[in-house]
């Protein structure tokens, strides 16, 4: 019985190897596909829920609790969503968020009319365009941080540079105006530094939307006679338009995070003037150490900024598809 | 006639239109390096210089920010200065005519050591990681290949305050608070989003046929891999090391909160130097130079790959 079994095996494996060609036998005398796919792709997932999705479900749980980073051995207690509520019942996280919606609307508008403007003018492709548009985007590959640590010199009403110029062409005194400490300019500082710094960045987006409209519509457009402006209004604007929104969307979520500058340049202050949301959510979180109660403030940021990119996306592909 | 030029002008803009461009183009330029220059010159003025008003466009150079910069210094009577005997080198000489002596070398220099741990670190991983995750997202059929793909890219979109909270927490449990492995996997995972996109871009662009070759030449899937996508990916690569290299090389949040000595980068270190009676814009502007230094000839190398990397490659150029 044995006997038979053994050649019944022995004849199925030769016709097994006498059918696999060449290449597929050495694939799986290595790895199969399968195998390296998820090998491959394994590492990267695994780094990613034990040091992205773990502490997210953390903060989700502390959300609910009453836990305090600073007293780890205190009792821990559920407490609900009372969190949730007092962070959305609190005026001081509303203000903040407002003044977190002022700045992103603010230089989202700057930056996209300038960096429109100059992507436009750039792609006229004059003598050297290609030299300066190198130099044009240098702010954007710094550190926010130690770009705002050094526009806060800059901006020094004794000694910096920025009031010197301002004064110098207005003839208003340096000393009258500080630019950090006031509570009506200090907004201003922080918008005009993070244009100065991403501009280039929505340059850049615009820049490529408007190389990607083919040269022959325009020449469709000349031999109906349109005249320039309304070639810009009906050709440039509408084709460049998707890339304007990508680059409005990459912004937006960037400056709703905006953290580091702000930190550097003014610290949340004067007062609360210019206390983005994630300046107050490291104050709950690293001063205050309410630590529960800032999980659900940032569990709250996070579906917010993720609610509306996807919505924002959605809207931006209608305009794709157009 | 006047239709022969107009029609040309669609293509090829008008002389005219071209020089108003540039010159409005140039002077933005300018504008926009006149803080970087000015940063730059401060390096390189005395104390007072720098904070004497009007600013100082013309000025002694001294190195004296640089030297304030990597070391520290203590105030000395004259009596005791003359006795130390010749001084021994540039910064000597300089500490010494503002009766000063150096006590040690400052905490910059090993910030910025730290610095260049965790950015290289992180980069190397981060893009080795990304090239695998990226080559068996291209070439293998994944389940839930485009959800898992776009769980990726929104782990970008967490305001990093936010994960920074649980994070300091499991950092405190597992021992990886203030060390520089705890910032190497955690720059790791906010870099390899970016790595897995942007690669993904360059290997599809590689023809499949190359590797289906090779393995009919008998090489196994990983020989193929290895001989012959990798080579074929190189600038892609590169291009990816420099992006994943300067997000690390800039970070702040997380080094701010995560950090306190051992493991502290630059960035947090740089507002906090301070020289005697407030801040020492020479020497802050000098850590700032110094600094900057790397991510301006990589701007330079990488200018053409620019727009791919900061839109993980959503936009092709």
């Amino acid at each position: 019985m044995t006997d038979t079994d053994t050649t019944l095996l022995e004849k199925a494996a030769d016709r097994a190897t006498g059918l696999t060609p060449a290449p597929l036998a050495k694939r799986i005398g290595g790895l199969s596909d399968r195998a390296i796919a998820w090998l491959f792709i394994t590492p990267t997932i695994a780094l990613l829920l034990a040091i992205n999705i773990f502490p997210l479900i953390w903060a989700v749980r502390l959300s609910f609790t009453n836990y305090r980073a600073n007293r780890p051995n205190a009792v821990l207690e559920n407490v609900g969503v009372q969190n949730y509520q007092r962070v959305l019942t609190d005026s001081d996280i509303w203000i903040a968020m407002q003044t977190t919606a002022h700045f992103v609307f603010w230089t989202i508008l700057l930056q996209t009319l300038i960096g429109f403007t100059l992507a436009y003018l750039i792609d006229r492709k004059f003598r050297g365009h290609a030299f300066w548009t190198t130099v044009i985007l240098i702010p954007m590959m710094l550190s926010p941080a130690v770009v705002g640590n050094f526009w806060r010199f800059l901006y020094q009403p004794q000694i910096g540079l920025f009031n010197y110029i301002v004064s110098f062409t207005t003839g208003v005194p340096p000393s009258s105006f500080e630019m950090l400490g006031s509570v009506s300019l200090a907004p201003w500082s922080i918008i005009i530094v993070d244009t100065w710094m991403w501009t280039p960045y929505v340059m850049l987006i615009c820049l490529a939307g408007l190389r990607s409209i083919p040269d022959y519509i325009y020449e469709a457009a000349e031999v109906d006679r349109a005249s320039a402006w309304r070639q810009f209004w009906s050709i440039t604007i509408p084709m460049a338009l998707p890339f304007i929104m990508l680059a409005v969307l990459f912004r937006g979520i960037e400056n709703f995070k905006m953290f580091d500058m702000v930190m550097l340049l003014t610290g949340g202050g004067p007062g609360s003037t210019t206390e983005v949301a994630s300046i107050t959510l490291k104050r709950e979180a690293f001063e205050s150490w309410r630590t529960g109660r800032a999980s659900s403030f940032a569990i709250i940021l996070f579906v917010a900024v993720f609610g509306l990119a996807n919505i924002y996306v959605k809207a931006l592909n209608k305009v794709k598809q157009r | 006639m006047s239709n022969a030029t107009s029609a040309h002008s669609v293509v090829e803009p008008s002389a005219r239109s071209k020089r108003i461009a540039g010159i409005i183009v140039v002077i933005y330029a300018i504008c926009t390096m006149v803080p970087l220059a000015w940063i730059f010159m401060t390096s390189f003025k005395s104390p007072p210089d720098s904070i004497s008003y009007p600013p100082k466009l013309t000025f002694t150079p001294t190195l004296e920010g640089y030297c304030n910069l990597f070391t520290t210094r203590t105030r000395q009577t004259t009596e005791y200065i003359q006795s130390l005997g010749p001084p021994t080198s540039t910064c000597d000489e300089i500490t010494r005519g503002r009766n000063m002596v150096i006590a040690g070398p400052s905490n910059y220099w090993p910030r910025f050591t730290n610095s260049m741990v965790i950015a290289f670190g992180s980069t190397f991983l981060a893009v080795f990681l990304g090239t695998l995750a990226a080559y068996g997202f291209s070439r293998f059929r994944i389940p839930l290949a485009d959800d898992l793909l776009f769980f990726i890219l929104s782990t970008r979109m967490m305001p990093p305050i936010a994960v920074a909270i649980p994070i300091y927490l499991m950092y405190r449990e597992l021992g990886l608070s203030d060390t520089a492995l705890g910032m190497i996997l955690l720059y790791t995972a906010v870099n390899v989003s970016l790595a897995v996109w942007l690669l993904k871009g360059f290997i599809d662009e590689i023809p499949r046929e190359y590797e289906e070759a090779a393995m009919i030449d008998g090489y196994s899937r990983m020989q193929a891999f290895w001989k012959v996508v990798l080579p074929q990916a190189t600038t892609g690569i590169a291009a990816t090391a420099i992006f994943c290299l300067i997000f690390a090389w800039n970070e702040y949040a997380f080094a701010v909160l995560l950090t306190s000595g051992e493991a502290q980068t630059a960035p947090p270190f740089i507002p906090t130097i301070i020289g005697e009676g407030g801040m020492d814009w020479p020497a802050v502007a000098a850590g700032t130079t110094i600094f900057l230094v790397p991510i301006l000839v990589f701007t330079i190398l990488l200018r053409k790959q620019l727009l791919r990397g900061i839109t993980f490659g959503a936009v092709r150029k």
